[in-house]
């Protein structure tokens, strides 16, 4: 590969505070899985089953990746190139699928495509068999609907990163919509698409309850499964830890290869006006478009709305408990945020001249929630009870599973800023806090009020590790919701899941807005 | 008053409530959680034994074991509440509990005779549909049905290896056949009871995995009288609720005092309403209206448990062959 220009202006700058978040980073996850390597007296060797749910679990991973990032492009584009009525909407409730807890993203799922679902009323309406949503397909499925919208709004923002004079200049050019893709959308997605991918594929990499749940049975046996098992069934934490190290090395190895795929050409900078698309003011390309947003829409949508019309009824009658539980999770989601934002900040300025660094941010989600708990709880029960710091560990948990989704959004904008700014702001001497204050944080308003609306939302639809620590007094939304379910009280479980989502957008929505406040595009 | 003479107060007040003693029981987390039998039982115990009760959640039972392996000898734990007759070979293998000292005539269609470990409630597996619906009543009836039927996975969920327990016992080294024709009765697996509790009330499938005792919750809380449990001629598999002793504990009397209040009636007319299972000793007012409608099997089946361990290795090795066909 060659060496990438190290643009000017970085080299007065220290990164002391990116190393001091790399040192967390790395330790909150190395430390517990050294702790359980420890306590089990050294590693055990995982068995036949093993290595065929590693298998399943890499296939499904991959194609859950690759199915969202592909399907995501027009999905973006559309959005990118058209203004419509309720397009910010949309884009809003893009957020809602991977903030939702599993469990109840499944029932949204299965309201649309299960067994007595609307599509197989459609298909007994008329005369045809029904459809099986259980199995790899299903897997998939699920996975794309949490994910699309994520990879979508990655795009996004790799669209609204090309400045509008580019698209002028092309227009005036004459050049056509094959033209503006090969020339202006085909480097902004070589620089963007493998990343996504590897965020996504990483996420689905420790799938659980969903790859269970709708894979139809052990055939669907993932990584995660097996390390449950492994604790569980055999107390055999010496292969949990190995699983855990196995996982964590796909991912690490996927990273690696998705930075030498992008290509971080950049645009040059413009004068952040709207953008406006000529080449694109084509009936057809309108239909195509129209159409595209629909049918994502209404792939997004319609299990969501089943999420809302399942949940009204218990949403007027909540317990008490669920509300203290809600108060608990958005607290627990904004500290989250905030951590998640100054880590990812610290790291994603480290990140433009030590490009590796982005691929420590995965590891937060790149290791088993269930070895990273139990390892904490090894660490800390010597000294003091778990319980006593679930809150405060559950927070910084979640904060680390958002991190790697916060730099997807924040790395690209700083590179972007650093190479089209950087000598200017050089040349008139800003540095330090002024030039944050005057250069980087107007220009970053949206992508860091995306990031922190990502990194909240998550942190709140996240069980985290609170329930291996299960603090009575404090427990959160998602873990209230189990609760309920496991007392046979599915209809406040739904109307709490209800409440999840509207709180998580309603956060989401916040501090997306915040960032766009007045830079209207 | 003088400074040094309101320090010494201070100091005076806090002997005695360091003196209040601590009883620390694990349990299980929907044990402790609002709609469980917990906070009713905190709160009838700790007016009776002048200590404070502090109940720890952990998990479900195969969680509770695990984390009292991590903790080993150091644990804070006095009581452990919540293991089940499929954990105790595996509980007792750790060394950590003791005998305890209680007699009790117990309400069990079996008999118990555990040293170490003493039931507080049970129930029995069984497959609940609808009412008003065709129902097998056999295993077998249920495999050559076209029904669907949605299962807990044995490696994550204690219902779940209950029925890998029950197919094992009944059908011994036919297991695996049953498995095969069962397989295509089964619409998925899911990690836990409520993801398959929950798919089963959206109508994903005919039938669930739970418990007789399920139709009672729709009956008492929902005035619901649709759900019925299935009873099945090769008798139904049982679930046996336990709690032990830690022999490491530093409050050895309030421990045996808080296993007798167990059986006694303060706790026990708390189960059939929160956990939904049958009390080992029946309370005083008798069983709640709801329960008498439920199936009473015929046969009680349960692995001896001292085999417990290697039928179920074996039963979960058959599960996964059969399954992953």
């Amino acid at each position: 590969m060659a060496a990438r220009p190290v643009p000017l202006s970085l080299r007065p700058v220290t990164h002391w505070t990116g190393w001091v978040a790399a040192g967390l980073v790395a330790s909150l996850v190395l430390l517990p899985l050294l702790a359980v390597f420890w306590r089990a007296g050294g590693g055990s060797l995982p068995g036949a089953s093993d290595w065929a749910a590693l298998r399943f679990t890499v296939l499904q991973a991959l194609l859950s990746a690759l199915f969202s990032v592909v399907l995501a492009v027009p999905v973006a584009r559309a959005l990118a190139r058209r203004r419509f009525l309720g397009r910010g909407l949309l884009v809003t409730l893009m957020g809602a699928p991977f903030i939702l807890p599993v469990i109840v993203a499944i029932l949204g799922l299965l309201a649309v495509f299960g067994r007595s679902g609307i599509v197989n009323q459609a298909l007994g309406w008329a005369g045809l068999p029904p459809v099986q949503i259980y199995g790899l397909h299903g897997v998939v499925l699920a996975h794309v609907f949490f994910n699309l919208p994520l990879a979508t709004r990655f795009l996004l923002q790799g669209w609204q990163g090309i400045p509008s004079e580019r698209f002028r200049l092309a227009a005036s050019l004459g050049l056509g919509p094959a033209d503006v893709f090969r020339q202006l959308e085909l480097p902004m997605l070589r620089a963007i698409l493998p990343g996504a991918a590897v965020v996504i594929f990483a996420i689905c990499l420790s799938s659980f309850a969903v790859a269970l749940t709708l894979g139809g049975g052990p055939r669907a046996t993932t990584v995660e499964l097996a390390i449950y098992q492994a604790f569980r069934f055999d107390f055999d934490l010496g292969r949990a830890a190995v699983l855990a190290v196995i996982q964590m090395t796909l991912v690490t190895l996927a990273a690696v290869m998705a930075l030498k795929l992008s290509r971080l050409d950049g645009f040059g900078r413009g004068m952040d006006r709207p953008p406006r698309r000529w080449e694109a003011e084509l009936w057809r390309l309108r239909v195509w478009d129209a159409a595209v947003l629909f049918c994502a829409a209404l792939f997004l949508i319609v299990p969501l709305g089943a999420v809302v019309w399942r949940g009204l009824p218990g949403l007027m009658d909540l317990p008490v408990q669920v509300w203290r539980a809600a108060a608990v999770s958005v607290v627990m989601a904004l500290s989250s945020s905030f951590v998640a934002i100054i880590l990812a900040l610290s790291l994603a300025h480290l990140a433009l001249v030590r490009h590796r660094i982005e691929v420590l941010g995965l590891m937060g989600i790149a290791v088993s929630p269930l070895v990273i708990g139990t390892g904490l709880f090894l660490l800390i029960n010597p000294f003091s009870d778990p319980a006593r710091l679930a809150f405060g560990l559950t927070a910084l948990v979640n904060a680390l599973a958002a991190l790697p989704f916060a730099l997807r959004v924040l790395v690209p904008a700083l590179r972007d800023i650093s190479r089209d700014f950087g000598p200017l702001a050089d040349s008139l001497g800003m540095s330090g806090l002024s030039r944050l204050r005057w250069l980087v944080l107007p220009r970053m308003r949206r992508p860091i009020g995306f990031a922190a609306g990502l990194a909240a939302a998550l942190s709140m639809g996240d069980l985290g590790v609170i329930a291996l620590f299960a603090d009575p007094e404090r427990a959160t939304l998602p873990l209230e919701i189990l609760r309920l379910m496991g007392a046979y009280r599915m209809d406040s479980a739904a109307g709490a899941g209800l409440l999840l989502l509207m709180l998580s957008l309603l956060l989401f929505w916040i501090f997306d807005r915040g960032g766009h406040r007045d830079v209207d595009a | 008053m003088k400074p040094h003479l309101i320090i010494a107060a201070l100091f005076a007040a806090n002997p005695a409530l360091a003196q209040t003693p601590e009883l620390t029981v694990y349990t299980y987390d929907s044990f402790i959680s609002e709609w469980g039998p917990g906070p009713a039982i905190k709160q009838a115990f700790e007016a009776e034994c002048g200590c404070m009760l502090n109940l720890v959640g952990a998990g479900d039972g195969a969680a509770l074991l695990g984390r009292l392996k991590l903790e080993g000898a150091r644990t804070n734990a006095d009581i452990v509440l919540g293991l089940d007759t499929g954990l105790i070979a595996a509980a007792r293998e750790t060394g950590l509990f003791m005998a305890h000292t209680i007699e009790a005539d117990l309400d069990l269609p079996l008999e118990w005779n555990d040293p170490l470990f003493l039931p507080y409630d049970w129930g029995y597996f069984a497959f609940v549909g609808n009412r008003d619906e065709a129902h097998p009543t056999s295993f077998r009836e249920l495999a050559d049905s076209n029904l669907k039927i949605v299962i807990q996975d044995p490696r994550s969920s204690t219902p779940g290896l209950g029925l890998l327990m029950w197919v094992r016992s009944v059908y011994g080294d036919e297991a695996e056949g049953l498995w095969e024709a069962l397989a295509d009765n089964i619409v998925t697996v899911t990690p836990g009871w409520s993801e398959a509790y929950g798919l089963f009330l959206e109508g994903e499938a005919d039938l669930v995995l739970s418990y007789t005792t399920s139709p009672a919750y729709h009956l008492i809380a929902e005035e619901d009288d649709s759900k019925v449990a299935l009873p099945f001629s090769e008798g139904h598999y049982m679930q046996i609720e336990v709690a032990g002793k830690l022999a490491a504990t530093d409050q050895p009397e309030l421990a045996d005092q808080f296993l007798r209040f167990m059986l006694a009636d303060a706790f026990q007319s708390v189960i059939p309403t929160t956990n939904w299972m049958y009390p080992v000793i029946m309370p005083e007012a008798g069983l709640p209206d709801g329960f008498s409608t439920l199936i009473q099997p015929e046969t009680a089946i349960l692995a001896p448990i001292d085999q417990a361990d290697a039928l179920r290795d074996l039963a979960l090795a058959e599960w996964l062959r059969a399954l992953s066909r």
